[in-house]
């Protein structure tokens, strides 16, 4: 296991290189490398959602998905999703809905969340269940994560020139 | 409201304190730690569920590039020569000592700086053992020739377990009996007589920040960072272990990522301490998923019910026997089998009962509290019973319970009185909820309806303790010290509203320090649904105290007790300048009487009750036994909630975990193999499966004993999802279902086996 190699990346709209095992995953190279804790390892096998990163736009399993197949790609993780002190919509639907109870796996279903809302802006009861099926919350804090994710859909609404005033 | 709540932070559905660090990843877990230096651990775990170590070979794994060591129970005996922990029993060794007791039981551990290697190394390990027949049936372990523990090891600590030490031959760790009034004489008398058993299944917690935790050590001290929920515990038990004072055992928590009763007393902390003091670094184990059903799970049980009713549908008397499979190590076991022996018998006046409660010792991995401490377990059995014994006697089930339900001011088992335990009030509630009375659609074709509903009730595990420090610093702003762990419940939350509530302040100002044993005082742990009750009372009376010495600062400086002046400027001209402290101290332990050795009674049985219910609305396919949650109603009493919005989180929350319990989630065993540690083959529930409506309701209620009128509310909503969804399932299809889980193929089977 001791083959390295180097990888360059796009890290939440900065540049970043990284001295990588060609084992290691995705999710330990953010820990460990960069101190990006948002990201979390719980089942390891891409069952549970709570290490969910944004790869070109995509979500992924930070668990399973290997670093070196990073490289050259640009990466979103829950600690860029915010503009400084603003927080994204799908961030501010959470904390008002209280769509949290320990929070650990808060980072993955936020991320699942912007990009449902980014492919489905206005997403049913039923389209939403389905689309965070992948994602798990032993706190069982499903009924206000519905209702957040319906409240940041009507957020990104408003937000969106056009829409209703803010 | 509470009468005595004036400043408006009681009842206030304030967001969690930590909101924003939990929506942008930034919340601090254990999980995330590391330190300087650091060795991660990676435990090499027993393949058979009893035997007798004959060899480990550590000689390829040690040989293996970049490990740094492979520690078996010979090293740990070299820094704690008596390495057996637990909080009832010290039963369990911090590795296998010359015997394994249960699959996956730690044997060794490779230490190593990256955590690949020490995997690597782990599987290059080679243990023998001669194996031993082993018991995994709780009522088998009662009469098995298989002893999982030559002889028991009562902790000192309780009183209580005294008697049990040194007694050979038995699986039994603990039995509770309960006598009261003349069951025999009823039964003779009795016009009915109904007898069930029930059973339920090996579940995990599975929290999703796996178990975790860290040692460091000092000049003579040791730093322990840890995932648990009972940090005062872990330093005194490390502290024994060692020899040590407490003063030099330090014990870090952070947010936890959920615990629900895994994460109590001793689970890795013991084990990194040793390694730490061994390999003379910081160690850090973090288990993986799978390893985490190794480490703890909830009893399985098997709950025989036998009831008398009168010609009245009177229920005169009841027999209760239960026997909860504990696995290879009491963890807290024989507490679960006292406390919930308490209540085996239901929220009913019963005048004749009687309760005999097993802890048994098998060859399974140890089971300890999960969410309820057994009531779920007992729930799930007596209120079955209760249908089945209204539908046997063709009364409404609902009517069956008024005629029988336990009021206030009336004695419960143990003869302790009854009082603000809103039994019948969320009885009520639910059957509003449901429109019992009003017709319901029993549904076509293959897809019959039907409903139905259960109430449990609990009482709090007493006596504990809690102290709690309120730090008013030189600018007038507040911390509040108190080693009640967050571990999703909005405990910081709760705790900053009481504080605040006393001091007239907004609860959003107030700064919630995390448990650290150095800094935080004692509390017994965050457990039961007692931290609202006791840690609550602690924190008010901190307040208290600080403004009692708000007070006298005044007086002191000769301004008027009502005046306005701000605390900063009452210290600037104390001392001159920015300086200064008030420190306001609080503790509380209840009142609490021990049970009679022989008969189980006393008059003081718990200082709160928890009482919850649940109505289930089912739709069962009979070509396939598939079963859909239509509507799930929780209705609980909590007393007064401090913060209704996150009570209301809780009470969903804990029912969509025991939905998963009921329904989905079971731990398969086969040759003593577990087949299923993962979350691909074990599923807990997930967005589908939600009921379609889910509901959740605290009635109004006061409990006079709490803060603020407020008590528990972890595990309420726990309680009566398993039968009232079984009730709901008998009222649409007329087949009865007596073990857990619930599943599509037991539905099929039953409806089959019925002839339907
Ligand atoms: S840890 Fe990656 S999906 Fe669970
Ligand atoms: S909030 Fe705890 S797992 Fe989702």
């Amino acid at each position: 296991m001791s083959a390295t190699r180097r990888i360059r990346f796009t890290l939440n709209g900065q540049a970043a290189a990284a001295e990588i095992g060609t084992h290691e995953t995705l999710v330990e190279v953010l820990r460990d490398r960069f101190a990006l804790f948002g990201a979390r390892e719980s089942c390891s096998q891409g069952l549970c959602g709570c290490c969910t990163v944004l790869v070109d736009g995509h979500a992924v399993s930070g668990c399973l998905f290997l670093a070196a197949a990073a490289d050259g790609v640009k990466i979103q993780t829950i600690e860029g999703l915010a503009s400084g002190e603003r927080l994204d919509p799908v961030q501010e639907a959470f904390l008002e809905c209280g769509a949290f109870q320990c929070g650990f796996c808060t980072p993955g279903f936020i991320l699942m969340t912007r990009q449902l809302l980014d492919e489905n802006p206005a997403p049913s009861e039923d389209e939403i269940r389905h689309y965070l099926s992948g994602n798990l919350c032993r706190c069982g804090a499903y009924p206000e994560i519905i209702e957040a994710v319906k409240l940041a859909s009507h957020k990104v609404k408003s937000r969106t020139p056009g829409g209703a005033a803010p | 409201m509470s009468a005595t709540a004036k400043a408006g932070q009681i009842g206030r559905s304030l967001p969690r304190l930590e909101g924003r660090a939990k929506v942008t990843g930034r919340a601090e877990y254990i999980h995330n730690l590391r330190l300087p230096g650091m060795v991660h651990g990676k435990i090499f775990r027993s393949a058979v569920a009893h035997g007798r170590i004959r060899r480990v070979d550590t000689a390829a794994a040690k040989a293996l590039s970049g490990v740094f060591a492979v520690v078996t129970s010979d090293d740990i005996r070299k820094v704690i020569s008596n390495p057996y922990y637990g909080p009832a029993f010290h039963d369990q060794p911090i590795l296998a000592i010359d015997k394994v007791r249960h699959v996956g039981e730690p044997v060794a551990v490779v230490l190593a700086e990256d955590p690949h290697v020490a995997e690597e190394a782990m599987r290059l390990i080679i243990a023998e053992y001669d194996e031993l027949p082993a018991v995994t049936d709780e009522v088998e372990a009662m009469t098995s020739t298989v002893i999982v523990h030559d002889a028991l090891k009562p902790a000192g600590i309780f009183p209580d377990l005294k008697h049990l030490e040194g007694r050979k031959g038995t699986n039994v760790a603990l039995d509770f009996h309960l006598r009261r009034g003349d069951v025999k004489q009823a039964f003779a008398e009795a016009t009915h007589v109904f007898e069930h058993t029930f059973r339920t299944q090996p579940v995990m917690h599975t929290p999703l920040e796996p178990m975790v935790s860290a040692a460091e050590p000092g000049d003579g001290t040791l730093t322990i960072h840890t995932a648990s929920q009972s940090p005062s515990f872990v330093r005194m038990e490390v502290a024994r272990l060692l020899g040590w004072p407490e003063n030099r055992v330090r014990v870090k928590t952070a947010f936890l990522g959920g615990g629900f009763g895994a994460k109590l007393y001793i689970k890795l902390e013991a084990l990194v301490a040793a390694l730490a003091l061994l390999a003379r670094r910081p160690v850090k184990i973090s288990l993986a998923m799978d390893e985490q059903f190794f480490t703890i799970t909830k009893h399985p049980s098997t709950f025989r019910i036998k009831s008398a009713v009168d010609k009245d549908g009177r229920v005169t008397a009841r027999e209760c026997e239960v026997w909860w499979n504990g696995g290879a190590y009491a963890d807290v076991g024989p507490r679960v089998t006292q406390k919930s022996g308490f209540t085996a018998a239901g929220p009913y006046d019963i005048d004749n009962v009687a309760i005999d409660s097993y802890a048994l010792y098998t060859n399974r991995p140890p089971a300890g509290a999960l969410r309820g401490f057994g009531i779920p377990q007992l729930v799930w059995a007596y209120e079955s019973h209760t249908d089945m014994i209204a539908r046997a006697l063709g009364i409404d089930p609902v009517e069956f319970r008024r005629r029988n339900i336990l009021r206030d001011g009336r004695p419960q088992a143990t003869g302790t009185v009854m009082k603000d335990a809103a039994i019948d009030k969320v009885l009520d509630r639910l059957v509003q909820r449901l429109g019992w009375s009003r017709p319901f659609d029993r549904g076509q074709g293959s897809v019959k309806r039907g409903r139905g509903l259960a109430v449990g009730f609990k009482a709090s595990i007493a006596p504990t303790t809690s102290v709690a420090i309120l730090n008013l610093y030189a600018d007038g702003s507040c911390g509040l010290y108190c080693s009640t762990v967050d571990m999703g419940q909005g405990s910081d939350t709760a705790m900053a509203q009481i504080a605040a509530e006393v001091l007239d302040i907004p609860a959003e100002t107030v700064r919630v320090v995390h448990p650290d044993t150095d800094v935080t005082p004692y509390d017994m742990a965050t457990l039961g649904s007692r931290s609202t009750y006791h840690m609550g009372h602690a924190v008010k009376r901190a307040a208290e105290d600080a403004r009692v010495k708000i007070d006298a600062l005044k007086a002191d400086l000769g301004v008027p007790p009502g005046s306005n002046v701000p605390l900063a400027e009452l210290f600037r001209r104390k001392y001159g300048m920015q300086a200064g402290n008030i420190v306001g101290v609080g503790s509380f332990v209840p009142s609490y009487a021990s049970p009679d050795h022989d008969t189980g009674l006393t008059p003081n049985a718990t200082p709160f009750w928890m009482v919850g219910g649940t109505g289930a609305e089912v739709e069962v396919d009979t070509e396939t036994g598939h079963v859909r949650v239509a509507r799930l109603i929780n209705v609980a009493d909590l007393g007064t909630p401090i913060n209704p919005r996150i009570v209301e989180t809780q009470l969903s929350g804990g029912a969509i975990m025991q939905l998963g319990f009921t329904m989905q989630e079971r731990m398969e065993f086969a040759d003593g193999q577990l087949l299923n540690p993962n979350l691909a083959d074990y599923k807990i529930p997930g967005m589908r499966d939600l009921p379609a409506r889910i509901e959740s309701e605290a009635v109004d209620a006061v409990e006079r004993g709490g803060p603020f009128g407020a008590k528990g509310v972890g595990e309420t909503a726990t309680f009566g999802v398993s039968p009232a969804i079984a009730n709901a399932i008998d009222a649409a299809v007329g087949v009865r279902l007596t073990e857990l889980p619930l599943t599509p193929e037991a539905v099929y089977r039953a409806l089959r086996k019925a002839g339907r």
